[in-house]
């Protein structure tokens, strides 16, 4: 009796393991979506937290010498990919946020006790998630960027930059899921993001070029990865747009826009190889 | 026909021995109770039957399915409701449904026909669709118990389903329990009250410091155990000098197999006998000796008892002792993934 109840249930659900996990990734990621419609202070906030910021910061230059930036671009308009990508970095590296309090009330155990047929649908719920919020951010942001008269980056520009958002948001997100299952609590989470997260901005060239950094400041500066998001998109609003030009000079050498990628592409690589093993052991 | 075979497991938290050898088999088609303290290992056991934790060493299956080898096939066969209800508060009761079902794989359509019949059957009808946040405990507990249901599993498990409920939603609890029992569902809870094992469980074991020290039908138990026990008053609050004369006076009644004075509750005496037939001799006995009696209480053996003669201390001692050196913070830990 027990082996033809087992057999009718598995037969109950005929899925392949493909629409089992599409599924289950659909079902977790529509959770996350009403949170957010009924909950959309997060995301209104992540909206007008950059604005001020551009318009803040933006007047703050406003009277700089013309000629002061690379290429005369006005500060406002430099100011623009810094607060861009800043926005979706800060989104992205609190992805990590909603699994941890899962975590903590116990619904990961639901998840878990569920014939999940990967337990990757709940990671790639949370990217999903966190992708679309990040977009919907950025696009606000430039589209003010625009009313403010910083310039708009075109077809082509448009496409490197989200494809450039897309990979750091892909890259911290691995981080912040990392993190989410390592730390004890969210109180220990919130620290760390705390304390990665302006200083990651101020050590970039989100507010001022490497040229008018101390040394050391522009050597951070040249490794960290939101200047390898920052730059491609600044050089998108800068006109036509050529990603075989160089558009970062750091101190340890030139790089283009294909070099700017490229590190980027092995930076989410990198982290998401490093981050699985320990989210297959979480999660196993 | 067994069910769940649970073989010598053991599992620590550190330093902490959660289960200590356990072994255990649930009869298919029974309600099963667990009985035990807390800290005893009855939240251990179910969460390895359920896949979240491994244990150190040993062996459990269901239906068949090892647990540690198979846990996606064994996920399948089971409804899990947890201890501490885990919900969305966002979410509406019938979203979180939906979402249990997906996750479930059932079909769209099947999926929404089976929410449907659950909702009326746990008659959540009038708020199902408010948010999980407003609900209260016993609409928390309905709703979780809808979710584990959902996917049709042969065997349902229950961490302390009636903990900090109000009767009403407590005995709508037991009587879907055993409607489940009666269509052929495999009901394993655990519980630390007795009457709840009592009302409810048709096959138990007891649990204490993560063995088990007794196991079978809850009227066998007590029926190995033997004797009725009846409690006797001299004074409402006796001494301990005038508790010892009665003793000594009754330990020689014919029938008599134990006294003992209990010096918590006022200094009674709490008798051991052969039956009933014992009464009338112990009143003629107390009597010829020009002793008046305040109070006199007969009774079966019960759980307790059953519990009292394998450790030595009542199951409510067990509890206190337990309440006091548990750490909260550690068993969020090892409940945290």
């Amino acid at each position: 009796m027990t082996s033809t109840k087992a057999i009718e249930s598995i037969s109950s659900s005929k899925g392949s393991v493909r629409s089992d996990l599409r599924q289950e990734t659909l079902a977790l990621t529509r959770r996350l979506f009403i949170q957010l419609v009924r909950r959309p202070s997060t995301l209104i906030a992540g909206v007008v937290q950059p604005l001020i910021w551009l318009i803040l910061f933006g007047a703050l230059f406003s009277n700089a010498p013309e000629g002061l930036l690379p290429g005369g671009m006005s500060y406002g308009r430099f100011l623009g990919a810094g607060v861009i990508v800043f926005t979706a970095f800060s989104g992205a590296l609190n992805a990590g946020l909603p699994v941890m309090f899962d975590r903590e009330f116990g619904f990961l155990n639901r998840l878990l006790v569920a014939p999940l047929s990967s337990r990757n649908s709940i990671i790639f719920a949370s990217v999903i998630y966190i992708t679309s919020i990040s977009l919907i951010q950025s696009l606000a942001i430039m589209g003010t960027a625009f009313l403010l008269g910083y310039g708009w980056p075109g077809t082509t520009g448009l496409f490197v930059v989200l494809l450039t958002l897309l990979l750091l948001v892909f890259a911290v997100t691995a981080l912040s899921l990392g993190l989410a299952f390592a730390l004890p609590g969210h109180i220990e989470l919130i620290a760390v993001i705390f304390v990665i997260n302006l200083p990651l901005l101020f050590a970039s060239t989100a507010l001022a070029p490497i040229s008018f950094m101390p040394v050391w400041l522009g050597w951070l500066a040249a490794v960290n990865p939101l200047t390898f998001a920052i730059e491609p998109i600044r050089a998108a609003y800068g006109g036509p747009l050529d990603l075989g030009l160089v558009i970062l000079h750091a101190p340890y050498g030139d790089l283009t826009g294909y070099g700017c990628l490229g590190i980027l592409i092995a930076l989410s690589i990198g982290l998401f190889f490093l981050i699985s093993p320990l989210l297959n052991r979480k999660l196993a | 026909m067994y069910l769940i075979e649970l073989q010598d497991l053991v599992k620590s938290y550190g330093t902490v021995k959660a289960l200590n050898g356990l072994s255990l088999k649930v009869p298919t088609g029974s309600l099963f109770g667990l009985l035990g303290p807390n800290g005893s290992g009855k939240t251990t056991t179910l969460r390895i039957l359920c896949t979240l934790l491994s244990p150190d060493s040993g062996k459990a299956s269901v239906a068949g399915l090892d647990v540690v080898k198979d846990p996606r096939s064994v996920r399948r066969e089971i409804g899990y409701v947890a201890q501490e209800v885990a919900i969305d508060k966002i979410l509406t009761g019938f979203e979180l449904l939906q979402l249990q079902g997906d996750l479930y794989h059932l079909e769209p359509k099947d999926r929404n026909l089976r929410i449907a019949e659950l909702i009326e059957k746990l008659e959540m009808q009038s708020w199902i669709n408010r948010r999980c946040g407003t609900y209260s405990g016993g609409m928390r507990r309905r709703l979780d118990l809808a979710s584990g249901l959902l996917h049709r599993p042969q065997l349902l498990v229950l961490d302390e389903p009636t903990v900090g409920l109000d009767i009403e939603s407590r005995t709508a609890i037991w009587q879907l329990l055993l409607d489940l029992k009666s269509q052929g569902t495999t009901v394993l809870i655990s519980s630390h009250y007795l009457e709840e094992v009592e009302a409810l469980a048709d096959q138990m074991a007891i649990l204490d410091k993560g063995r088990v020290i007794a196991e079978g039908k809850p009227e066998d138990l007590k029926e190995r155990l033997g004797g009725d026990r009846v409690t006797l008053k001299v004074r409402e609050f006796s001494n301990e000098n005038e508790s010892e004369k009665v003793r000594n006076l009754l330990v020689n009644v014919r029938g008599v197999r134990q006294v003992v004075v209990n010096c918590v509750q006022g200094f009674s005496l709490n008798l051991v006998v052969d039956d009933e037939s014992v009464l009338p001799r112990l009143r003629e006995a107390l009597d010829r000796s020009k002793i008046q009696l305040f109070a006199l209480s007969h009774s079966r053996a019960s759980l307790d008892d059953v519990y009292l003669q394998a450790t030595g201390r009542t199951l409510m001692d067990a509890e206190l002792a337990a309440s006091n050196q548990r750490d909260v913070k550690l068993e969020n830990k090892q409940a945290m993934r």
